[in-house]
């Protein structure tokens, strides 16, 4: 029988060496002689295993990692290629089965279940792992039906704001329009985040099953998935799968034979973070400057070119298919107070065990980086992290008993965002990463709002003079201020959230701002 | 470059996409990737082909950071700034590479050979810190990998 080997074309995989990886074992299969199968699969999500290669025996997959194109050859040597062995085993990158690696085993991947398992672009092997059963009910249920699930399920927005998917696209299918769009937010700016870039290039034909799902549910014909360009192999991937889904009669007219109508263009973006703010996606994906709208109108009645828009995430949207098929109750069932189901955390920075963790709502930021994370890369104590990405709060170890929960996290003036965390050691400076937040605003802002456009630049200039210890008392209470105006006076999340870092930072880490010596202030 | 040269490419671009207003940020990429860039000659042309202004299709063109006004060195490499690379060093890559190219980010060596751009993130953000060389993505840098990057690249 045919080995079968297993190595991610996920871009994190790539670009530590998972393509040389995969070139050297088919070289090397091809120099003993020997014909073997590579599956180039998704992400497991364990990133400081990658390129990590699995080989399967007797059903089960043992991997190896992180390797390296000189590793190939011992292993080869010791046997690899007749499968999996105890020489094989005692290899020094051995881990094991990887479906019984902690990290692994303790996650509850319902969005995940098939990333880093099937080939993305099989549609048998979807298929065979349980996909487009979701949209089969969905067919049977009609759009009351599916948007009474989804509202059951208690699922909600995984782009950041949490707003309840169910109410989102009930109002859209209430909403009066010749013209309906569903339009996918994959604009993931944020750093530390990755997990939509992991299914759009781990499992793709489950975004575009969701986006199916969405459209018959409001009566929507057309689906946009607005993709950043810094991601193009994602890019590459969704549209060789709609590519598939077209040719296979699951986009298209009469999808899945039925008499609905859905199709789905892919759009890129061009290095505007602000794009990721939903209004400014709609402008952009018009051809437009990615200017934030005034709210209202809502998107849901006034959205893509006019029309009633449903405005998702990835996250929101891939977990759409599992609610269908599972049902919504063993969605709810997951999760603590209004977070139901499951979040799919991504652990980055300076982290020891890097990656994406899904689990259900709950779990405690000490849990999540201390344990699952297993602390820092560097080795040296964690001094903050970072969650929810360039807009998200910084939290000292004080506060890691706060459960991973949208509302939990907003009591301690933080948010979830997009689940993203990322770690810090004690060389961190927060003064350094409060200016970083401003710097980025600066950069990023759209221009539309003053608080944003001026008040970003205004702050990066007297953090400098905090820094250099021009009157650091004065300046503080300035950034306070300045930070209250942001918040409350700017149009979007980019100006209104800046202050979670820069406040966190001065709130929780107060002494890095009063390093500098005190110039006299005659140095004004 | 010779600007009827451009005008002509922004034109048949335009064209395959069917004029549409809408499409302007692919058509833009498009330009970009036969032209290096986005020539000022292209803007009155594409604003032509698709019913829009000289302005609008102007702001579209300054809005976006993937735009360029003039061409790029013959490597374009791009390193991590946002968070997630900082927690791991990004910035001191960041500061080598300026050094070495004699640059600052956002620059083009003076031999024309490398332009260094910021870029926050690539999605790579647990095998930080990352970069981009010419279209190819590299995780977990180190001072040695950016050294071999910028061999690569003849700098």
């Amino acid at each position: 029988m045919t080995v079968r080997f297993f190595i991610p074309r996920d871009a994190a995989a790539i670009a530590v060496g998972a393509d040389e990886v995969a070139a050297a074992l088919a070289e090397a299969a091809t120099a003993a002689g020997r014909t073997i199968e590579i599956v180039r699969t998704g992400s497991r999500g364990m990133m400081w295993l990658e390129p990590l290669l699995e080989v399967e025996s007797h059903g089960v997959r043992h991997g190896f990692g992180p390797l390296d194109v000189g590793d190939i050859a011992g292993l080869v040597a010791t046997g690899l290629l007749d499968g999996h062995s105890l020489a094989v085993a005692g290899h020094p990158k051995s881990v094991g089965p990887v479906e019984q690696i902690g990290f692994f085993a303790r996650q509850t991947r319902l969005t995940f279940a098939r990333c880093g398992v099937i080939d993305p672009l099989s549609l048998d092997d979807y298929r065979a792992h349980g996909g487009y059963v979701g949209l089969e009910q969905a067919l049977g249920l009609g759009g009351a039906g599916i948007i009474d699930t989804i509202a059951k399920s208690g699922l909600r927005g995984r782009g950041g704001a949490g707003f309840p998917t169910g109410i989102k696209w009930k109002t859209v299918h209430d909403a009066e329009g010749a013209r309906k769009y569903i339009v996918c937010n994959a604009d993931e700016g944020d750093s530390a985040t990755f997990a939509d870039r992991m299914i759009m290039e781990g499992d793709p034909f489950l975004l575009i099953e969701g986006m199916t799902i969405a459209g018959i549910a409001v009566g929507a014909t057309k689906g946009y998935i607005y993709v950043r360009s810094e991601y193009p192999h994602a890019i590459a991937t969704l549209k060789t799968a709609i590519g598939i889904a077209r040719k296979a009669g699951l986009l298209g007219t009469n999808v899945a034979a039925s008499k609905q109508t859905f199709e789905i263009e892919v759009r890129t973006g061009a290095g505007a973070y602000v794009c990721g703010e939903e209004t400014a996606l709609l402008d952009s994906l018009e051809g437009k400057r990615g200017i934030v709208r005034a709210k209202p109108p809502l998107p849901a009645h006034k959205g893509l070119f006019g029309c009633p828009t449903v405005i998702n995430n990835v996250l929101s949207l891939a977990a759409v298919p599992f609610i269908l098929s599972e049902g919504a109750k063993v969605y709810a069932d997951l999760g603590m107070g209004r977070s139901r189901g499951t979040m799919p955390i991504q652990l980055a920075g300076n982290i020891r065990h890097g990656g994406l963790f899904e689990t259900a709502f709950g779990m405690t930021l000490g849990d999540l980086v201390d344990d699952v994370g297993g602390g820092t890369a560097s080795g040296r104590p964690v001094k903050a992290v970072q969650v929810g990405g360039p807009l998200g709060a910084y939290f000292p170890r004080a506060l890691f008993d706060t459960p991973f929960d949208y509302e939990a996290f907003t009591a301690k003036n933080g948010l979830i965002g997009h689940g993203g965390i990322t770690v810090f050691d004690d060389t961190a400076d927060m003064a350094k990463q409060a200016r970083f937040a401003f710097e980025f605003c600066a950069i990023e802002s759209c221009g539309k709002c003053t608080p944003c456009r001026i008040g970003s630049t205004r702050g990066v200039e007297t953090i400098d003079k905090i820094i250099a210890g021009a009157q650091p008392e004065s300046h503080l209470a300035l950034v306070t201020d300045l930070c209250n105006t942001m918040k409350f006076g700017s149009l979007c999340a980019l100006g209104g959230f800046t202050p979670y870092p820069v406040m966190s930072a001065l709130t929780h880490f107060p002494d890095d701002f009063r390093r500098a010596k005190r110039l006299p202030q005659a140095a004004e | 470059m010779p600007e009827a040269t451009a005008e002509e490419t922004a034109r048949t671009i335009a064209a395959e996409h069917g004029n549409r207003p809408d499409e302007l940020i692919e058509i833009l990429h498009d330009v970009q990737l036969a032209l290096g860039y986005v020539p000022e000659a292209a803007v009155p042309a594409l604003a032509h082909a698709l019913n829009l202004s000289r302005a609008e299709v102007h702001g579209v063109v300054t809005f976006y950071h993937d735009f360029r006004a003039k061409p790029a060195g013959r490597h374009v490499l791009k390193l991590c700034r946002a968070e997630a690379c900082q927690s791991m060093g990004g910035e001191a890559l960041v500061e080598r590479a300026e050094s070495r190219l004699g640059v600052a980010c956002g620059e083009t060596s003076a031999d024309g050979r490398v332009t260094l751009e910021p870029v926050y993130c690539l999605g790579l953000c647990a095998t930080a810190p990352s970069a981009m060389i010419d279209g190819r993505i590299v995780g977990r840098m180190t001072a040695d990998r950016l050294d071999a990057l910028l061999k690569e690249a003849g700098a």
